[in-house]
């Protein structure tokens, strides 16, 4: 794993790499020269990765402003032939797709990948959402590994398949390959000056979708890489992709089937090879399908008995769509994994099997474990924002509400952020939605509409919600939450950083400007100092039209690598404990995980080993007992 | 020892922020050099920000496709880097065989903090793993980080506490060449002094 690993010069080396950079090396090996991609995980640290080696590999690699921007500089880099890739979360190939979905009809110039990561139970996503959908009505093929190994293997080869077809080729990776590490043989860099040039036209063609069909007929009847593992003439077959395929491997282990059920593992999902599937269809009797978040192939398999129905025997079908293949909450949400697979297959097979698991009687006595919540890490800006605009709402007492966004932030919803978001949908959509409340002054709707965004989501998608909120005059308050990075996905730099993502400086796009571009007020304030920004919103509510505030200070997770932290602690002759009447402000309410209660004294404390000393709850102490002492 | 489990499942449990991938990350980087095959898989979505984390890693010997999520009940080995979270990991992976080094340092989760919720007593919470397994080593690991010179430490005083278990064919002087190789170079007395205090605290 690590930066050292991925650009390694010794062929048939076996390195530790994560799927994400085993993707990386892939296109590296390919001779990729163009990568561009918006932050996003699980995917994030393959341009990570190509941004930090292209000096030495002479490749061009941008973090873009969102996802269609950076798809489309991709495919401009292959119509000049030159080897690209872009990558994305599905959430971001929701706002690339109208561009793939003419771009397939335009074809393309030199090998063009879009790697696509996709969130199975949604770990660090707003939504799990399968990106087969979307890439399929774009035309496109789908390759996906399903282990580290062959993230790399498959990236590699998907350039060669892109030029031969003339269409971006797509690479779906879930969580569990790009965020696992495994050993991984390399291959070898090509080293070259690459030259650009536009020689040819790349009009959409709308008569293009019957030639589009066709290639992908034709790419139909070959292989795709499958791979069969398991008895010859199986009379039971798994269809695996992704690591669904390992974790069913090991579930037959386990269950003692091995020599009965038979996998049959898909490298390309679209368009599937229909030949091997029908091969294995005819001499199978049950087939079940495992592949995580919706039940693509499994539909398009059975599509496929359907229209071959007169040449096959009865089978029965178990996946997703069929209910038989689920984790604890059932087929919809959730990743699959051994275990999954283990159940699935024991209840289809009438096995039983006992895990010997501990007995949750052993914890009984120890009463309720208390969950864990997510929450805004010690000193994060975040919290003192939302404690400023709760606060601000409160004293302006009109029933205001906060619509919110994707980042970090849209952990306020939750505990952390005192439960103050009345929605959270895609990036942007808090802005879009406050446009609509702010026009609704004609039906007596009097409520102060605030909607909060991060700085990178303000330069993703907000900026042309605000240039509709002024030309409509909409009512709301638009507040930035200004961490001055990309905070969620690792902190990348955006348009406002003054750096790019090889770490270069770069021209700052400034926000300010921005929004007086629009003609919009802009007000900043420090969310540090409370008192001064909940006084400057409770302002800001009572006025009309669209208008904005930055709250700017440096993620914590930032500041606190590079200035020495003051060391903050609390003066417990000062404390008054449960006395002060305070309900214990700093622990219970304030909620920073550095605020904690000395249960021996009754008193407050702060765990220095978490305190990234911002000093915030020292100014929110009503009795003064909180210190902050430079050092 | 590694050679009659196959693979050999290691679980780092953790909460966000507590450096668990990075240990998780050290601890197979190191394996690889030992000549074993590895694979890890992480679940750091929440892995910054007071969530439960944990890293499963798998070493093995020899060629076999092998997945990188450690089925329940089946961890060989948990290295639990805050004594509640341990617990609830041991519960889902462990059995009665699997070993447990635990940090005695409890992390409270938020709702404990708001006073809805009571954080178990630690030492009760040691005496319950006491009794589910027959190998449990408790290391004051965040106070010897403070002691190695930072807090941030303590996920490599865990791994120094891992090294000194010897369950894994893995010397010592590798792991600190792997660490070395990690850390800047104004970071790698601290984080060797680190490794040293955990490997100490479980050979003692």
């Amino acid at each position: 794993m690590g930066i050292s690993n991925v650009k390694l010069d010794s062929p048939g080396k076996e390195v530790l790499l994560t799927g994400n950079e085993a993707v990386a090396r892939g296109a590296l090996e390919a001779g990729v020269k163009y990568a561009s991609s918006y932050p996003g995980s699980p995917s994030a640290e393959v341009l990570d990765t190509l941004a930090g080696l292209s000096g030495e590999f002479e490749l061009y690699a941008e973090w873009s402003i969102n996802e269609k921007v950076a798809s489309e500089s991709a495919a401009a880099a292959s119509f000049a032939g030159l080897r690209s890739i872009t990558i994305m979360k599905p959430d971001g190939l929701n706002v690339a797709i109208d561009f793939f979905t003419s771009l397939s009809l335009s074809g393309i110039g030199a090998g063009m990948l879009l790697v696509v990561g996709d969130d199975p139970a949604a770990h660090s996503s707003i939504k799990e959402e399968d990106s087969r959908y979307l890439t399929r009505l774009a035309h496109l093929p789908v390759l996906e590994p399903a282990t580290v190994q062959e993230a790399r293997d498959m990236t590699l080869m998907a350039f060669a398949l892109s030029e031969d077809l003339g269409l971006p080729v797509v690479i779906r990776c879930v969580t569990r390959i790009c965020h696992a590490s495994s050993v991984v043989r390399l291959g070898s860099i090509p080293r070259f000056k690459a030259r650009g040039e536009l020689k040819q036209k790349f009009p959409t063609n709308p008569q293009a979708h019957a030639d589009i069909e066709k290639k992908l007929r034709d790419l139909s009847k070959t292989d795709g890489g499958c791979v069969y593992t398991g008895p010859e003439g199986a009379k039971t077959i798994i269809i695996a992709s992704g690591p669904s395929y390992t974790y069913s491997l090991e579930a037959l282990e386990t269950l003692g089937l091995t020599d009965r059920v038979g996998v049959l593992k898909l490298g390309r999902t679209w368009p599937l090879p229909e030949n091997e599937l029908l091969n294995y269809l005819g001499q199978a009797d049950e087939v079940i399908f495992a592949e995580e978040i919706e039940p693509f192939i499994e539909e398009n398999v059975t599509s496929l008995a359907a229209f071959n129905w007169a040449d096959l025997h009865p089978i029965r079908f178990y996946g997703k769509r069929s209910g038989h293949i689920a984790g604890p909450l059932g087929p919809g949400i959730g990743e699959l994994d051994v275990d999954v697979m283990i159940d699935s297959l024991a209840a289809i097979k009438g096995l039983d099997y006992d895990r010997s698991l501990f007995s949750q009687d052993l914890v009984k006595h120890l009463g309720p474990l208390p969950v864990r919540d997510r929450s805004f890490c010690a000193g994060c800006p975040h919290r003192a924002s939302f404690w400023a605009i709760k606060s601000a709402l409160a004293l302006d007492g009109r029933n205001g509400f906060v619509l919110g966004d994707i980042g970090c932030y849209a952990m306020g919803r939750g505990r952390t952020g005192f439960y103050l978001l009345s929605s959270v949908h895609c990036m942007g959509a808090g802005v879009g939605l406050a446009n609509g409340f702010g026009n609704l002054g004609q039906f007596s709707f009097t409520q102060p509409v605030t909607a909060i965004v991060g700085d990178s989501t303000f330069y993703h998608s907000v900026v042309p919600s605000l240039i509709n909120a002024r030309s409509h005059n909409s009512d709301f308050l638009c507040i930035i939450v200004d961490n001055e990075t990309t905070a969620m996905t690792g902190h990348q730099p955006h348009p406002g950083s003054g750096r790019d993502a090889r770490g270069n400086s770069s021209p700052v796009v400034g926000m300010e400007d921005l929004i007086r571009g629009l003609s919009l007020p802009v007000y900043v304030c420090d969310p540090y100092d409370i008192p001064a920004t909940v006084n400057l919103i409770t302002g800001l509510l009572s006025q009309k039209g669209p208008r904005v505030l930055i709250l700017r200070r440096a993620c914590s997770l930032v500041a606190v690598k590079r200035e020495k932290r003051p060391r903050v602690y609390v003066d417990q002759e000062i404390c008054l404990g449960d006395g002060c009447g305070c309900n214990r402000f700093c622990s219970r309410v304030f909620g920073c995980p550095a605020n904690i209660w000395d249960r021996e004294r009754g008193k407050a404390r702060i765990d220095e080993a978490v305190c990234a000393g911002c000093g915030v709850c020292a100014s929110l102490c009503p009795q003064g007992a909180i210190k902050v002492e430079e050092v | 020892m590694i050679t009659n489990k196959q693979p050999f499942n290691m679980i780092f449990a953790g909460v966000g922020g507590q450096g668990n991938v990075i240990a998780s990350k050290l601890t197979a980087l190191a394996a690889v050099d030992a000549g074993l095959r590895v694979n890890v898989g992480e679940t750091f979505g929440a892995s910054q920000r007071g969530g439960t984390v944990m890293s499963h890693v798998r070493v093995y010997q020899g060629d076999r496709t092998l997945g990188p999520l450690i089925p329940s009940g089946q961890a060989h080995l948990i290295i639990g880097f805050e004594p509640l979270d341990t617990l609830r990991i041991l519960l889902a992976y462990g059995n009665r065989e699997t070993t447990v080094i635990v940090n005695n340092r409890p992390v409270y989760p938020l709702n404990v903090l708001a006073g809805e919720a009571d954080y178990p007593n630690v030492e009760e919470i040691m005496k319950t793993m006491g009794g589910m397994v027959e190998d449990l080593r408790v290391i004051q690991a965040t106070d010897l980080a403070f002691k190695a010179g930072s807090a941030l430490s303590t996920n490599i005083v865990m791994v120094g506490a891992l090294a000194g278990l010897k369950c894994l064919p893995i010397t010592a002087e590798l792991f600190e060449n792997c660490i070395s190789g990690f850390f800047r170079p104004q970071h790698r007395e601290l984080n060797i002094t680190a490794f040293r205090l955990g490997l100490q605290a479980v050979s003692n």
